[in-house]
């Protein structure tokens, strides 16, 4: 497959997995590998200062010479706190990609789109590819692109819910606009909505808890890098007309009835 | 002296610096992103970062998520 570009980052996968809600850290890093992806999104947080938490530090689980680290703002819901957590994400050393998530309701996790596009336009001047998160909407999926966002990443339903992809037809309508990659980011639950978003044109796919709280999430794993394989192979190739009718695929001449 | 240190207030000696509240928080400092006062403190600085009365410092790494 072709690879994904986003300013100057090549990507051999157009799949994007994360690294949150796993069963164990063994069973991430076998699931990042069976799914072929080289890029893995990541937050940040306080160190817990009495360390009860994780005895070895994530980063060095992640063999940085096979997979980009796409740090996250995930749980922001500023302006300022997302560009707090974007600038100490760069100080980590984990290069200028950011996913920019600012979160404008905390039930539903949708996106304040307003205060997303203008992190993006900060963090743009800041010499940051801001990969931008909003929701299935054209217009915003245009004002974060117009604000410096290197990639948008329209939701295909709400983090975590796994509904697939609520709406197709505002997701076409994005992609036939968008001059910069489209990602799509939450939502998935199983490999054919990763299908059906790479088969609309979708320049990749991020997904995280599809896999992470899948019974096997190798196996699942596997599932959606071959899904958005076949999805982007199916969008190449250019799928046949719809048709409201039949049409035979075997000659309707030479039948023994006619 | 009291400062304010991922949220919470604890007390650290006059002349503390950066670098020994990062050293006190976490085993490596490749690990790790400081604040102070919400302003980013390069690792090249933390040992001669002087910490102040007061001062709110941010200590954070990379956890898992999507």
């Amino acid at each position: 497959m072709e690879p994904l570009r986003i300013r100057d980052t090549v990507l051999a996968s157009r799949l994007v997995l994360g690294s949150g809600r796993y069963p164990d850290p063994d069973t991430m890093v076998r699931a990042w590998e069976a799914s072929g992806t080289r890029c893995v999104t990541v937050a940040l947080r306080r160190v817990d200062l009495r360390r009860e938490r994780e005895e070895r530090n994530l980063l060095d689980r992640i063999d940085r010479d096979r997979y980009t680290i796409l740090p996250n703002t995930a749980g922001c819901t500023t302006v300022e706190e997302a560009l707090r957590t974007a600038r100490l994400a760069r100080e980590l050393g984990l290069g200028d990609l950011v996913k920019l998530e600012v979160i404008g309701d905390e039930e539903t996790l949708l996106p304040d789109v307003a205060a997303t596009c203008e992190a993006t336009r900060v963090l743009a001047l800041e010499g940051f590819a801001v990969l931008a998160y909003v929701n299935d909407d054209p217009v915003y999926a245009r004002k974060v692109e117009e604000a410096g966002a290197a990639a948008v990443m329209p939701l295909g339903a709400p983090i975590g819910s796994g509904l697939g992809i609520l709406n197709p037809t505002n997701l076409r309508l994005i992609l036939r606009r968008a001059r910069v990659p489209v990602l799509v980011d939450a939502g998935v639950g199983t490999a054919s909505d990763v299908a059906v978003a790479m088969e609309l044109g979708s320049d990749g796919v991020l997904l995280n808890t599809g896999v992470a709280l899948a019974k096997d999430p190798v196996a699942m794993a596997r599932a959606m890098g071959l899904a958005c394989e076949a999805g982007r192979l199916a969008f190449l190739a250019g799928r046949m007309p719809r048709r409201e009718v039949a049409s035979p695929s075997s000659p309707r001449e030479g039948r023994l009835g006619a | 002296m009291r400062v304010r240190l991922n949220g919470e207030e604890v007390e650290v000696p006059r002349g503390a610096t950066v670098g020994s509240l990062v050293d006190r928080a976490a085993p490596d400092r490749a690990r790790v992103a400081v604040e102070r006062n919400r302003a980013i403190v390069p690792r090249a600085q933390y040992d001669r970062a002087e910490v102040a009365e007061g001062d709110e410092i941010e200590i954070v790494t990379l956890v898992g998520g999507g």
